[in-house]
Order: C-alpha cells, then structure tokens, then sequence
C-alpha cells in the first residue's frame, strides 16, 4: 500500500499538468482551424460561370433597366436567369470584342445551346418562393435578397455545397451564420426575420421549436390567424 | 363585382362535389393525380396494400343478387376535415406540426421535410386517406424529366396525402398578384382530378361562396358542422363529426347508406346531432 501511495505522490509531483495543458490548447486551436476555416473550404466547391457577366454593361444598354431580362410572364411566373431567346435578341451576331461576348456567341448562340447558368439563390425543392406575391403585392426592392447585382461587372465564383448541392449564398458567406446586410443570407430564418417583423399577416415559426410551442386549445380561432397548429400563417404558404 | 367584393372578406373553404351516379370508375382522375402529383409507384404495383394513391375510386356493391344487383364507383380523395373550428383528426395528433388546417382556405396541408414518419395521422384519418412512403421513389430513368417542379417529391419515411393541388392555388394566386388583384376566379384554381375527369363528374370550388356551383350543388350548412342541404348529398361517415369537404351526391338510397354505418332498419335522414 505504501509504495503504491508514493507513486502517485511522485507523479502529481512530476509537473506533467503542464504538457497536458498545452496539448489541450493547442488540440483546442487546430479544432478551431480545422471547424471555422479548413471544413468550409472543404465544404464549399468553386465553380465558375460559364460566362463572366456584365451587369453594369447591360443596364447601361437596356431600356427597362432590371426588367428588360428579368421579367414577369403572363402567368404569372418569374422568369429568373433568362433563356437563349432573351439574349439572341441583341446578340443573333458577335457586336464587339469582348473575349466573353465572342464565346457566347460561338458556343451557345451559334448552336442554338442554353447556357448552364449557376443560379447563386436557387433554393430547395420543398420551397415555394413567389417573385408575385414579394415584388408585386409587397412591392419590394429586388435588392433587399439580390444584392445590388446590377452593379457587379464580373460574375464571382459560384460555390456549391458538396453534401447538399445548395448555393452557398443560402447558408451566407459567414460560416458562423452572422449578417450584416438582408442579402447575406437566404435561410428559412432569413425569410421569418422579414415576416415576423413586417404588418403582414403571414408569419413563420423557425426551428428549432420556438419555447411558446404547445398544444394549443381549439375552440376558437385567434384574430386574423390562418392556422390551427401554430396560431400563425400555415408553412403551406412557403412550403411544397 | 359589388357583392363579390363584400364577399371577399370572409375566408375561403375549398371544397369538393362528387357526384356518383356520374362516375363511370375509369380511374382517369387517379391518373392525372399521380401525375400532377409526382406521386412514386413500386416496382411491382400489383400488391395494394402499400400502393400510394391519394385519390382512390373504391367500388361499391349493394350485396343484391341479380335482378337488384347495383355498383356504385367512388373516388375518395383527402377530405380537407374541418371538424369543428379546424379540429380535424390528422391535425390534432401530429407531433410535429407537419400537417395544419388553414382557416383561409380550408386545405389540411402536409409539410414532408416537417413530418418524421410517425404515422399518428394515418392511424386518426379515418378515410384512409394518408400514405406512408416506406421506400425513396425511384423513377425509371429519363422518367424524372417528366415530374412537375411545383410539386416536391417526397422521400423514404413520411407521410404524404392529397393537397387539393395546392400549388395549383400558389400559382394562380401568382397570376392574380401579378395583375393586382387577391382574390380568385372559379376557374382559376381546380384540381387536377376535377380537370380530368371525363364525366364531369367532380366539381371544385369555394364551399363558402354562393356563386360556386359547389356551394349550390350541396347547400352546406356551416351552422351544423357543414351538413349537405341538398337530400341527396352526403359526406363519408358524416356521424364522426370530422366535417370533411368532399360531399358526394347520389340518387340511389343504398348509396348514400352506405357513406356511414347504420343499423339495419334505421334511417339516415334523421340527424344525430
């Protein structure tokens, strides 16, 4: 019994705290690299546009600014990065010397082609977003989830998530999920911050569970809510 | 346009008329369903038992023989329960908010990336009218060009069930929007079913409104659970309070019998409650 008591006297003796303090340091320092810079560079796959395109260029040559290419159709339905069609209008033949217009030309135009656009703000197939009901009804600014794109002369680098395909724009740049600007992200969350602060009547709960969840009593309707469960307008409104 | 107007404020309730002794049984509008729908099949659809379907033509037989033997075809699709104030059965099990009643338009909607395969509703839907996807759909290759991009497909392990082709809505509300109105035309929203349907033997509409015929074919009574007014219309198992919004009109008495379950001699146009 002795003996083995001084073993242990002469191990915590022994200073070996201090090497296991530093281990967990710098354990602790390459676990934050490794989870806020090397995973997301992992995470994220670079691709590039298969045309650099100028915004600047093409509203200084439209007449209807934003809407001579992105436009309503009579349905009602957005439609988004415009067809072939849209461009052939102006660009049926090469009109000047720009590398990026020459390789449109030839490889779309002339074989009658769509061009693989990478569309940074897709969104998952169960949303219903509709262009409609947000610029129309609640007359809002393309930029407030767009960005001022009309003003960018290059297309940047379009980085897709490599376990779930999404557009990174839609977790955000920052990989900690902070935003400083209503574009920075284009979440389920992103969408809630604008419906529950807005007067509008829609309103959408946000996961996790909010802490007020509960069953909620029946027997009467409460004010101008449309939905039974989360007293809220139904998640059938953004849902599919 | 005055009285629209002033209709407009009040809620929708979108429901639906079928008329049996229409009903031929052609399955056309389990067809257009499915495909409106992206609705998977298996590889082998002769075993029904776990067959998604979510309109469903049952065949009916009044037990007779010949010369009074009778069928009566009958589609069923989800019947959107009201209950009472949007206490449909479905809705007051789920866990997990996956499915709703929405008091605007009167659909139970069904949020599959919400919904964790639990089952509750199915078991509480009386009608039978849910499905459990017990594989991820799989569709022949160059198959999936064909599925429409206003429906998602659903993937192993949730439940799913007719919409009323609430996309259908989303889109026509788009349209309207676009030309600066809220509120729809008739037309502008039915299902894909009603559409197909060869003999016209669906009707789709806004059970509130006077000026649609489905609200005309069955005089809803909203004062007693939604109850038809027309003697000839029924709803299935009318008696469990479930107030649902598919009506079914039939001439023939054994028909609408056969709509609930009743003892043998007693009868059915006196109400219970």
């Amino acid at each position: 019994m002795s003996t083995q008591d001084d073993k242990a006297k002469e191990v915590s003796a022994d200073g070996a705290a201090g090497p296991i303090i530093l281990f967990f340091i710098l354990g602790l320092a390459a676990s934050l690299v490794l989870g806020w810079v090397i995973f997301p560079k992992l995470l994220y796959s670079q691709k590039k546009q298969p045309i650099d395109f100028n915004h600047v260029l093409h509203v200084e040559a439209v007449d209807e600014g934003c809407e001579s290419c992105h436009f309503f159709r009579e349905d009602g339905s957005f439609s988004g990065v415009p067809k072939l069609a849209q461009c052939v209008e102006c660009h049926g033949d090469v009109q000047g010397e720009n590398p990026n217009e020459i390789k449109f030309v030839n490889d779309y135009v002339a074989n009658g082609r769509e061009v693989p656009w990478l569309v940074y703000a897709r969104q998952p197939d169960c949303v219903f977003f509709s262009h409609a009901a947000h610029v129309k009804k609640a007359e809002m600014e393309c930029s407030t989830c767009h960005e001022h794109i009309g003003e960018s002369e290059h297309s940047r680098v379009y980085e897709e998530n490599r376990i779930t395909g999404y557009s990174r724009d839609i977790w955000g740049k920052n990989i900690s999920g902070l935003k400083s600007n209503t574009w920075d992200r284009m979440k389920m969350d992103d969408c809630a911050e604008c419906h529950a602060t807005k007067e509008i009547k829609t309103d959408v709960e946000t996961l996790p569970w909010p802490l007020n969840w509960a069953p909620l009593p029946y027997e009467k309707q409460t004010g101008n809510q449309a939905s039974i469960k989360t007293v809220k307008e139904a998640c059938f409104v953004c849902h599919k | 346009m005055k009285e629209e107007g002033k209709h407009n404020k009040k809620a929708k309730k979108y429901g639906m008329v079928i008329n049996l002794d229409n009903c031929t049984g052609c399955g056309a509008c389990m067809v257009a369903c499915m495909a409106e729908n992206n609705v998977p099949f298996k590889e082998d659809e002769s075993d029904k038992l776990d067959s998604i379907t979510w309109m469903r033509v049952y065949k009916l037989a009044n037990g007779e023989s010949y010369p009074d033997a009778d069928i009566c075809y009958l589609p069923r699709p989800c019947m959107h329960c009201e209950g009472y104030h949007g206490h449909s059965p479905c809705v007051s099990v789920c866990p997990a908010v996956a499915t709703d009643y929405n008091h605007d338009t009167g659909i139970v909607s069904q949020i599959y990336t919400r919904c964790f395969g639990c089952r509750y509703c199915m078991g509480a839907c009386p009608y039978h009218a849910r499905y459990f996807n017990w594989w991820d759909p799989v569709w022949p290759e160059g198959m999936t060009k064909y599925l429409s991009p206003n429906v998602s497909a659903r993937m192993r392990g949730i439940v799913e069930k007719c919409s009323f082709c609430f996309h259908r809505h989303q889109l026509a509300m788009d349209k309207a929007f676009l030309e600066g109105r809220t509120e729809l035309e008739e037309n502008e929203y039915q299902t894909s079913c009603t559409q197909a349907c060869p003999a016209g033997a669906i009707t789709f509409g806004d059970l509130n409104n006077p000026h649609h015929k489905v609200n005309q074919m069955v005089k809803p009574d909203n004062k007693h659970g939604g109850r038809p007014g027309d003697p000839n219309a029924f709803r299935l198992l009318e008696r469990l309070g479930t107030n649902p919004k598919v009506y079914y009109i039939s001439s023939k008495e054994w028909v609408r019998r056969a709509g609930d379950n009743y003892l043998a001699n007693e009868d059915r146009t006196v109400q219970q409650h």
